[in-house]
């Protein structure tokens, strides 16, 4: 599906372009609405042609597999900046429920659905205090959520004493854990499915884009992704509406948490053991994408369809830079760029427009 | 005429991309002059006022100060050439997070010739001087945000006085002050035309204007359409010539209530105050009077559900009423159009329709799914209702001007029946005509629903409601049918005197 988009649109959009400004709408207009996507896809017309490969099924799948996990975090922060708030504890709840499935399926020798119960029900509670913090004790959310990460960070090493989880691992009271990650579980990361190619959809990529459809949805269709909207423009207009402006905010943290568990179920999933060092990015990959999401349609403020549009684009530029043999260090810097750019764009060509 | 102009301005143009805002303005200050400039909202007022103060640059035309041209490039160069200007947002004018005494010498901090170095002695000391010189009767050690709208607005205008001003815009200065804070900015105005400064006042208001104008220029669709400069003034012809149609002050028909539909008794709205008593009926408008500051907004809150009454109880059409939160009130049939429609009402990021549908959201949804088509429908007939003036139902809240912003806000309540709507100051920054359209299509919906208007504005409770209460205190002190009313009484109870004939409110 990515690469009949990436065969067909460049055609179509500087048609598009052309065609606009009869409705009257000025060249700046059409840059914001239009520019990051005309952007992406200059990107894959431009790795399609300097590399070879890029527009393979294969390779496009990959690109989604490979932002799958950050993607869903992205999507699960979108909530949370749609109330105006923000949270920075969505990569150390990934990392903790990934070693919580691990936890529970290798030393509990529990079974999958437990593993991905408890994952949700961590996703959840975190939120749910997230989201309590900062609603009843009136600490910002930035700090709420940055405390709540380093308390995560430091509890999921607890159990393990500070180890990796696998099979076969000896556990503090010196005895071996005997559990395995359960084939249903494993499935969650490596399982493929058929479209057109026999095993090319990966299980994350179909998790991506269910739950990108159904945040997007809810956001934008549904009348409490309406009112969140709302208690983030104006919070007292939406009192004054009679919207129950806590109950909303202590939501979006709750999707926050869930999406950001969801993700560290699909990183155990692949990794295959609890990997305590793994996921260090997670958190600034997420947070870039829906930054990113920002600029796409000139929307200006977190939207879903942005969001995806944000990690694919930066799965995009990595996955075309790596094949153009650019070295994995300069990663981070380009990354970090096109955020810069990203905000740029957003905030200095809207705020001259919105005046 | 004209010789002792020490500002003047001509063939002035300003368009923003496609709209043209101001036409060809031509206007001369004088000296120890008030010169009042009245124009509806969307005339072009606050861009002419910007331009003089170097927030934006003219297209074309020329200003003079004294002899020279004047065009400044940045606020501060216009400051420094003897510019000043008061905005109309109070917390544009002050730093929250200062106190007062750094707030009034805060220009002279960055000036040139300031030093590295903090010096409080000496900021405390330039400060009381400002103050001083201004009559400023605040405590100088006080956080900015610890004061009421109104001390922060009088400490932007003393900061603003204390550069020894040429030319001195003030652009809607008492939008929030109470009568005696007002007054007491009258005194400085006062002071400030004795000695020679040209006023340049922008107001809405006729009390203020009746006060204080010289002269009253009137602008519209972006040009001076009228100078009016012989005494007496002619304030009607100013007005009509602002709104370009004659509107004048007509006097209501007073109607008398239907059913009782809500009723209060021995509400207690505050600590020490007295416990208040009304009933409302079907189909009457009640106005609300009474001084900044006398419990209006709090009584209109507690109503709503948002303050809890300290004691006493509410019934509405016969059943106890005893909202816990707006939520409960709205479910209630108790609606509320609260004061600051931007602090309260809108929400800057939606449309039009978004906005109005905002309140009633299960109402226009389906399994939770929102009606697009069900809310613009709604929204296009409270357009056509309110004569809101925009392209459609799907343009942006921040594109519209400050009248047509409200009139959004009050469509929003209109939607759907209520059995109490309530209003607070719904005429705060609205223009004449959008205030006409907003009261008469309060009056014409009234139906069978009680209607509770708030309003500060005597002239404006007098046009609106077929009854008038009076507030003092945190407490109803007066009561008045709107066909015959004593105005001395009405007067001297808004004013807290029981007895004696008010001179002025």
């Amino acid at each position: 599906m990515d690469s009949r988009t990436a065969d067909k649109t460049p055609v179509e959009t500087p048609a598009e372009a052309l065609a606009q400004p009869k409705d009257g709408r000025s060249l700046r207009e059409l840059a914001i609405r239009y520019g990051f996507l005309s952007l992406l896809v200059g990107l894959i017309v431009f790795f399609s042609l300097a590399t070879r490969g890029f527009t393979s099924p294969q390779a496009a799948v990959f690109i989604l597999q490979s932002v799958s996990i950050t993607g869903i975090l992205a999507l699960g922060v979108t909530a949370t900046l749609v109330v105006g708030g923000f949270d920075l504890s969505i990569g150390s709840i990934a990392t903790s429920s990934m070693m919580a499935a691990a936890y529970v399926m290798v030393v509990l020798e529990q079974n999958a659905l437990v593993a991905v119960l408890v994952c949700l029900a961590i996703g959840a509670l975190v939120g749910l205090i997230n989201g309590l913090i900062i609603c009843y004790m009136r600490v910002p959310d930035l700090l709420a959520t940055l405390g709540m990460m380093f308390l995560l960070i430091g509890l999921q090493r607890i159990p393990t004493e500070g180890r990796s989880i696998a099979t076969g691992m000896t556990l503090p009271d010196g005895s071996t854990a005997e559990g395995t990650f359960s084939q249903a579980f494993l499935a969650l990361g490596r399982h493929r499915f058929d479209l057109f190619i026999e095993n090319l959809v990966p299980a994350s990529v179909v998790v991506l884009i269910v739950l990108a459809i159904l945040i997007w949805f809810f956001l934008e269709y549904t009348r409490f992704g309406r009112m969140m909207y709302a208690v983030g423009s104006n919070a007292r207009a939406a009192e004054f509406a009679g919207a129950p402006v806590k109950a909303y905010r202590i939501w979006a943290y709750v999707i926050s948490g869930v999406f950001a568990s969801i993700g560290g179920i699909l990183l155990a999933a692949r990794l295959g053991r609890g990997d305590i060092a793994s996921g260090n990015n997670l958190l600034l990959d997420a947070v870039a994408a829906a930054l990113i999401g920002f600029a796409v349609l000139g929307a200006a403020k977190p939207n879903a369809f942005g969001t995806a549009i944000g990690a694919l684009f930066v799965g995009v530029l990595l996955q075309g830079l790596t094949m153009m043999n650019v070295p994995y260090y300069t990663q981070d810097f380009v990354k970090g760029a096109v955020l810069v750019i990203a905000l740029i764009f957003t905030f200095a060509l809207l705020g001259r427009n919105a005046r | 005429m004209g010789d002792n102009a020490i500002f003047r301005i001509a063939g002035l143009t300003k368009a923003f991309g496609p709209n043209a805002v101001l036409r060809g303005v031509g206007l001369d200050l004088r000296a120890g002059e008030v010169t009042v400039l009245m124009g509806a909202n969307g005339a072009g007022k606050s861009t002419l006022v910007k331009v003089m103060s170097g927030v934006h640059r003219a297209d074309r035309g020329m200003m003079m100060l004294g002899d020279k041209p004047f065009s400044p490039a940045t606020p501060a160069e216009a400051m420094r050439a003897g510019v000043v200007t008061v905005h109309q947002n109070i917390n544009d004018g002050v730093v929250g997070a200062l106190d007062v005494a750094s707030n009034l010498v805060l220009d002279r901090l960055n000036g040139a010739g300031s030093g590295f170095f903090f010096n409080p002695r000496k900021v405390r000391r330039e400060a009381r001087e400002v103050a001083e010189r201004m009559g400023l009767g605040i405590d100088l050690s006080a956080e900015v945000t610890d004061l009421p709208l109104a001390d922060r607005q009088m400490v932007a205008i003393a900061r603003a006085m204390a550069h020894e001003p040429q030319v001195m815009i003030l652009d809607e200065p008492t939008s929030s002050l109470s009568s005696n804070e007002a007054e007491r900015l009258f005194a400085l105005i006062e002071r400030l035309r004795a000695r020679g400064v040209a006023i340049l006042y922008i107001s809405h208001r006729m009390s203020d204007i009746r006060r204080l104008a010289d002269r009253i220029v009137s602008l519209r669709d972006g040009a001076i359409v009228g100078q009016f400069d012989e005494k007496p003034l002619d304030y009607e012809g100013a007005v009509n010539a602002m709104l370009g149609q004659n509107l004048g002050l007509h006097s209501i028909d007073a109607r008398a209530a239907g059913a009782p539909v809500f009723s209060v008794r021995d509400l207690r709205i505050a600590p020490g105050a007295k416990p208040l008593s009304m009933e409302l009926g079907a189909g009457e408008v009640v106005a609300v009077t009474g001084l900044v500051g006398v419990g209006k907004t709090r009584l209109a809150e507690t109503l709503f559900g948002i303050h809890t009454p300290l004691a006493g109880s509410m019934r509405l059409d016969g059943r106890a009423y005893a909202p816990k939160t707006p939520a409960s009130a709205v479910r209630d049939g108790v609606f509320l159009v609260a004061k600051d429609r931007a602090s309260t009402g809108i929400v800057p990021e939606f449309n039009i329709y978004e906005n109005m549908s905002l309140p009633f959201l299960p109402r226009f949804s389906n399994m939770s799914v929102t009606r697009r088509r069900a809310e613009r429908q709604t929204a296009r007939e409270q357009i056509a209702d309110l004569k809101i003036v925009c392209r459609s139902e799907r343009d942006d809240l921040a594109t519209l001007s400050g009248g047509n912003q409200q009139k959004v806000t009050v469509a929003r309540w209109l939607t759907q029946p209520s059995r109490l709507l309530i209003l607070d100051e719904p005429f705060q920054g609205v223009d004449i005509a959008a205030r006409h359209d907003i009261a008469a299509k309060l009056r014409e919906s009234a139906g069978d629903r009680a209607t509770l208007v708030f309003l500060t504005e005597l002239d404006e409770a007098l046009e609106t409601a077929d009854r008038i209460l009076v507030m003092s205190e945190n407490t109803i002190v007066g009561e008045h049918r709107n066909a015959d009313v004593d105005m001395d009484r009405l007067l001297a109870e808004v004013a807290g005197q029981r007895l004696e004939p008010a001179g002025s409110v």
